[in-house]
């Protein structure tokens, strides 16, 4: 048996049916035992942006179905799961998130601005366009590129941990994927050589559906003990859940203990509105935060505003960051492209 | 000066920026205490300790994935894939991943993982341990693909791969792994990548050629001199990105070209080269351009003689080319 966090006891057998899944969060607003004592400051920042993503979320899918972006999917419900996650390391560990997590780069500090140029790949995006909506990366954050293809992120994440091991650091990489990334070879790779190599690394499935599908597994977690990762199921709108789960298991990770898997649940409850009610059991629930949804609204005009006024990405940056270097092939092609969008060369092959 | 083969070299290379470069770390399957099946990676393990040359499971994918998050951290990774066949289950990693990630993340991150990977027939290998899968990788923006033919070129071109900033494709040439030996410096020295060599100057024909192939055009161009040609010979050891230059140069000045690789013809490496002659320099040209390439079938077992260029086929194409 491997040593566990007392956290960690309740949600370690992925066998648990699903109505008992770790959570911390009461009907009543109150935190169960073993729940993480945030302080009041660290609740209401939380929930803040807890709402901020739902908000920034809402938007962008009213966008989408207008055509002002080129791709979007919506995060709605994942609050939880994606800031508790995050919530829970420090600021200098790595976050490989997938597409539907690009908004935890908020979490870290990214401007609103920054954020909303990424999803209209706008000359304010620090990826300067090049990737659609949602695949965003900031290394200043220690967030990782985005890829659209599923579960690639989880064998890098690996790779990466298994590098500050080696490198005597005690980062951790937290990698997170949707539940159906635990079909691919990518996922099954990536937990087999974090198991093998003691990886401190830790993975957060965000199970969706609440149902498991296409897979004949008892639950996603359960994919993780062949592989020797320690792996849990928790409720995955319950943020305390999540924050203590993922908290477990970068501290185990910390101390050579190896790689966890946490899969979180989606319950079909609203997260935002259950953290809500633990502020209110605290007392902290205001009339400005009441009127909350509104500031962050404001906010979020004035950052897509400014992001879509930053207009688009130089044509020159088109062949910019292929190589360190650029090729005497990306310098020609550039000078060709440039000469034929001069006006006065088409109409000389027009004659 | 020690003569070394090109596995030695390779040995030599990998040794000598390990102990210069801490940030280095090899990575494979059988790589660590079995020192790699060609043996390649012979003795790292003993002199740098399990952190540094990491056996690996038997997974291509995981290999690279997990190097490129290596390279993300700020490590040097030099994973091996035993054999070039068995690269394609890394295919995504490569080529979606690590190729773009300084593009797609607008330089913010690069990825400075060097694969090398043994490539290539003529060891009776078959179909899953004998192709030539180059051309996929040329095609694919942001990676470079580097193929020396000799013990020289590949210590010097390795150094330069790993100090690089870019993610390199190694294609070592294993069927003269130790057939072709030659004096390697002992000290550190590199060769830049994205230039090719004029191992022969000629004045008639420009012959085409990289890796195993060298040795096989070589041995045609001994006969053909022997027979009162003057063909010239230009190891192109960088694929991505082409020298240009010194293509374009030999070509102006004979006329003539004749392109030789294993891989099979179709969208090989040498179409490029030919639509690339075809852009500037056609009206040089005083011949078809033709390419003496494998077939296109599968890498066979029982033929690989038939299928693979020899020195007959491109001896009768270089007097075909040059009384055309």
């Amino acid at each position: 048996m491997r040593e566990m966090t007392p956290q960690q006891r309740q949600p370690v057998d992925p066998h648990v049916p699903q109505h008992a899944l770790y959570a911390l969060l009461q009907e009543d607003g109150s935190a169960g035992p073993g729940a993480p004592r945030l302080d009041d400051v660290a609740c209401v920042t939380l929930f803040r942006s807890m709402l901020q993503l739902r908000t920034v979320d809402r938007r962008m899918v009213a966008l989408e179905q207008e055509g002002a972006l080129g791709f979007y999917v919506s995060s709605q419900g994942a609050e939880a799961t994606i800031l508790g996650g995050a919530f829970a390391l420090r600021a200098t560990d790595w976050i490989f998130p997938s597409y539907r997590e690009a908004a935890v780069a908020l979490w870290r500090g990214l401007p609103l601005a920054s954020h909303v140029s990424q999803l209209v790949g706008s000359a304010g995006d620090a990826s300067k366009g090049r990737q659609q909506p949602m695949h965003g990366a900031w290394k200043d954050l220690h967030i990782v590129s985005i890829s659209s293809l599923a579960g690639t992120q989880l064998p890098q994440a690996t790779g990466m941990a298994l590098a500050a091991k080696v490198s005597k650091k005690d980062d951790v990489a937290l990698v997170y994927f949707g539940e159906g990334s635990t079909s691919t070879g990518d996922f099954h790779v990536g937990l087999n050589f974090a198991g093998v190599w003691k990886a401190p690394v830790v993975f957060l499935c965000r199970n969706d559906v609440a149902r498991l599908h296409e897979t004949a597994a008892s639950s996603y977690a359960e994919k993780g003990r062949g592989y020797g990762v320690t792996s849990v199921r928790i409720d995955g709108d319950d943020v305390l859940a999540v924050i203590a789960a993922i908290g477990g298991a970068t501290e185990r990770a910390r101390r050579g203990k190896g790689p966890t898997l946490v899969e979180a649940v989606s319950t079909g409850t609203d997260a935002i509105e259950r953290f809500r009610r633990h502020l209110e059991h605290r007392g902290l629930w205001t009339t400005e935060l009441a009127d909350l949804e509104h500031t962050l609204s404001a906010e979020l005009d004035a950052a897509v505003a400014e992001a879509r006024g930053a207009g688009s990405p130089a044509v020159e940056t088109l062949f910019d960051d292929v190589y360190a270097v650029p090729t005497q092939q990306l310098v020609d092609q550039r000078a060709q492209l440039l000469r034929t969008r001069r006006p006065h060369a088409v109409r000389s092959v027009r004659g | 000066m020690p003569v070394l083969n090109i596995i030695q070299a390779v040995n030599d290379a990998l040794r000598l920026e390990m102990r210069r470069d801490p940030r280095v770390v090899v990575l494979g399957e059988d790589i660590g205490k079995f020192g790699g099946v060609f043996r390649a990676t012979s003795g790292l393990f003993e002199e740098f300790g399990a952190d540094r040359v990491m056996d690996t499971p038997l997974a291509e994918a995981g290999i690279i994935g997990s190097a490129i998050g290596m390279a993300l951290y700020g490590l040097r990774p030099v994973p091996e894939i035993q054999f070039a066949d068995f690269i394609y289950p890394a295919y995504d990693q490569i080529v979606n991943e690590l190729a773009k990630l300084r593009y797609r993340s607008g330089g913010q991150y690069t990825a400075p993982v060097v694969i090398r990977t043994p490539y290539g027939g003529g060891i009776r290998g078959g179909h899953y341990h004998s192709q030539s899968p180059e051309a996929y990788f040329c095609h694919t923006a942001g990676l470079k693909v580097v193929i020396p033919s000799n013990p020289y070129d590949a210590k010097g071109l390795l150094l330069s791969a790993i100090r690089g900033e870019d993610p390199v494709l190694f294609m070592e040439p294993k069927r003269v792994y130790r057939a072709s030996k030659g004096e390697v410096p002992e000290g550190d020295y590199t060769l830049p990548i994205g230039k090719a060599k004029v191992v022969r100057r000629g004045a008639q024909v420009t012959v085409l050629c990289y890796g195993a192939m060298v040795h096989v055009v070589n041995d045609a161009v001994e006969r053909a001199v022997a027979e009162g040609l003057d063909p010239e010979v230009i190891d192109l050891m960088t694929l991505s990105p082409l020298d240009e230059a010194t293509v374009l140069e030999s070509v102006e000045k004979t006329g003539r070209v004749v392109v030789v690789h294993e891989a099979p013809k179709t969208c090989g490496y040498g179409a490029e080269l030919v639509a690339l002659i075809a852009e500037k320099a056609l009206l040089s040209l005083e011949a078809p351009i033709v390419r003496v390439a494998g077939f296109d079938t599968p890498f066979p077992y029982t033929l690989e003689n038939e299928y693979l260029p020899t020195p007959e086929r491109v001896l009768a194409q270089l007097f075909e080319t040059v009384r055309f």
